[in-house]
């Protein structure tokens, strides 16, 4: 009996030592990038040069309804005609938040990835992805000037995407539950104990946004200017009302597919919600209904990236070419239910009005809008007498709150 | 000679795969739990440090920890209560044809999938559900849910084991009890119990560590709750160390619960 455990201790240590050794020894891939003063280390990549031949195919990983290829619905489908014209085949992994997507995309599995600005700097910063080169893109000239170059797509001066539309996260409800018809988000905050055990929120730390953006309107002496710039106080104030609010949520959310049987079922009353999920939903006739509240709300505006370690660039930049391309734009922002990047993508949506209802040209209405975005320490409204937290102790927050 | 080398041939595959793969992976993850994260891009940086051990021992952490133990204890006695007189039941009362039957019938949830029935006390608990219009009231989400979800999904591997308890249970023995006088109550304490705490045994430690590690079930029926399995999910994306640091909690865990049932001989007949 002694001799085997001696020897079981044995094969422990030396797997013990194997192990240690193998992850001691091997370097780092971190590059060490910090954010200060506004910009942060950003490793040296370069975009690609020019278009080769398409590869046969491309993996591409996106959030659910940006690239349908008929399986949800033979009726949806802008990917069969693509992949017959560039000879690119194309397999999609849909994800529900964007810590999902930067860890996926991590695996280097994917050649392409339709990243929001809470998931862009983090994987331009390991060096996840690359530059883009948007001579490559033919659509790029068609894009919104106010959607290039941006603070969440670009790093000085080098493009590292393109942009692919943007929306907001809105509040949807049961409109056989929740009377009035809300219209202001303190129907998840203040006042939800009518609801409660049926509020839903959506479950990742850049929610605290949602709830700082609540702040901003109610507790203006606060300071908040921006739901992304939060110093330890008001990231405190954001935590408490999160807290609050955790008494009434019955449920979390970041599968889209759960959020709709949800409100489907009745199990959720109020949350919460993207547009398209609002639309699946009044198809599988349940009664909700979707606003934007008065006090503005989070939204996004995503960019789709080039793996740095792929081996299918060529079809990857086809591929972003047709998302972008104006009919194609038109029917992903219409599914989905956003503000589409392509200017000439408004002639092509089946609803005429569908620009002027999503805002595609209105900046004043976007600037109600605080797209995901990554904190960082250095605040993002400006102010430098202060520090800010970053996306670290955002998480340290949200693991808080969820454990409170 | 020749029969050492073909028993050395015939274990190194699956001590190789057992050193390797399985305890290979556990000191893997043991190593990251003493890893830190880079606070930006959350990759892993490999230098040493405890802080996460150290966190653990927040009360946040420990109260998670303390509740994911209750779950466990609590679906493993449910089980016991159940499992003992369903088997009872069919080893020594239903006829020899229901006993079979009864037998397949417990075993036949097993082929069903883990997610399928799940999702089967997801209808049953939310609102408005099979129990809410049956009884009128409904659990809903949450702590009681899970018990209810686990305690039915692990119910076969506890009532297996505890009927084969049973069936080897000489029959000599319980007619020598009742011949010293013990009626029924008295036996099933002084005989029946202790000759089937192996079985018992057996089967807690499914239900033990398929409790402790449980999350999918929990994200499905339990709404906002907390445990062990749903907190390393939330931080295997974002803290790959603390993540690991949990899980080296679970295996401690059950380590320890292996020792202790070990210790009492119970695993020493299986």
């Amino acid at each position: 009996m002694r001799r085997i455990t001696i020897l079981k201790s044995a094969a422990l240590g030396a797997v013990a030592a194997l192990v240690l050794t193998a992850c001691g020894g091997g370097s780092s891939s971190s590059s060490g990038s910090s954010a200060s003063e506004g910009g942060f280390k950003v490793p040296n990549l370069t975009a690609l040069d020019k278009l080769g031949t398409p590869e046969g195919e491309v993996s591409v990983l996106a959030w659910p309804g940006y690239v349908e290829d008929g399986s949800n619905d033979p009726k949806v489908d802008w990917v069969s005609d693509f992949e017959k014209e560039s000879g690119c085949k194309v397999t999609v992994k849909t994800f529900g938040t964007s810590d999902e997507a930067v860890q996926l995309f991590r695996t280097g599995q994917y050649d392409t990835v339709s990243a929001s600005g809470d998931a862009t700097l983090r994987l331009i910063a390991s060096g996840d992805v690359e530059p883009v080169n948007t001579d490559l893109i033919s659509n790029y000239p068609d894009i919104f000037d106010s959607l290039k170059m941006q603070p969440w797509n670009s790093v000085r001066g080098v493009a590292y995407g393109i942009p692919h539309g943007r929306g907001a996260n809105l509040l949807m409800w049961r409109t056989d539950q929740v009377k009035p018809a809300p219209d202001s988000w303190s129907a998840v905050f203040d006042q939800a104990s009518g609801q409660k055990g049926k509020v839903t929120a959506y479950d990742s730390p850049i929610y605290i946004a949602d709830a700082a953006l609540y702040l901003m309107a109610t507790k203006p002496d606060l300071g908040i200017k921006n739901p992304y710039a939060l110093d330890a106080k008001q990231l405190a104030a954001a935590v408490e009302l999160l807290k609050a609010q955790k008494a009434n949520v019955g449920e979390y959310w970041s599968d889209y597919l759960k959020e709709i049987q949800a409100f489907k079922n009745g199990s959720s009353t109020v949350g919460t919600t993207w547009q398209v999920i609002a639309n699946l939903a009044q198809a599988e006739k349940a009664p909700v209904q979707v606003v934007l509240p008065k006090e503005g709300a989070t939204g996004w505006s995503d960019t789709w990236m080039v793996g740095a370690k792929s081996q299918h660039k060529t079809c990857a930049y086809k591929f972003i070419d047709h998302i972008v391309s104006p009919k194609t734009n038109a029917a992903v922002a219409e599914y989905f239910g956003e503000a589409p990047a392509n200017k000439k993508a408004c002639a092509e949506t089946v609803d005429k009005n569908h620009c002027a209802t999503f805002h595609a040209d209105d900046e004043k209405y976007f600037s109600q809008v605080h797209y995901w975005t990554t904190p960082i320490s250095a605040c993002l409204d400006g102010r430098t007498d202060v520090e800010c937290t970053d996306y670290a102790e955002w998480t340290k927050a949200w693991t808080e709150v969820r454990n409170s | 000679m020749g029969s050492k080398k073909a028993l050395v041939g015939l274990l190194a595959p699956p001590l190789l795969w057992l050193v390797v793969a399985y305890l290979g992976a556990l000191a893997a993850i043991f190593a990251t739990a003493f890893f830190t994260t880079d606070p930006f891009t959350n990759e892993v940086v490999r230098t040493f440090t405890t802080e996460n051990f150290q966190a653990l021992l927040s009360p946040t952490y420990l109260r998670i920890i303390g509740r994911t133990l209750f779950i466990a204890v609590m679906v493993t006695v449910l089980c016991i209560v159940i499992a003992v007189p369903f088997a009872y039941f069919m080893a020594r009362v239903a006829p020899r044809r229901l006993s079979h039957v009864l037998v397949a019938a417990v075993l036949v949830p097993l082929w069903a999938s883990y997610l399928v029935k799940a999702y089967a006390w997801r209808t049953m608990v939310q609102p408005g559900g099979v129990l809410d219009s049956t009884f009128g009231r409904t659990p809903g989400y949450g702590f009681t849910a899970v018990v209810l979800t686990l305690t039915y999904l692990w119910l076969p591997y506890m009532i297996l084991p505890v009927y084969a308890g049973f069936e080897r249970l000489p029959e000599s023995h319980l007619e020598a009890s009742a011949d010293l006088g013990a009626k029924g109550m008295h036996t099933f304490r002084r005989v029946i119990l202790p000759a089937l705490l192996p079985s018992i045994a057996a089967g807690t430690v499914f239900t033990f560590s398929l409790s402790l590690g449980d999350y999918i079930a929990v994200q499905i029926v339990g709404g906002t709750l907390q445990v062990l399995g749903t907190t390393v999910l939330q931080n295997i994306t974002l803290d790959l160390p603390f993540a690991a640091a949990l899980g080296t909690t679970s295996v401690v865990i059950m380590v320890f619960y292996l020792v202790a049932v070990g210790r009492t001989g119970a695993l020493d007949n299986l």
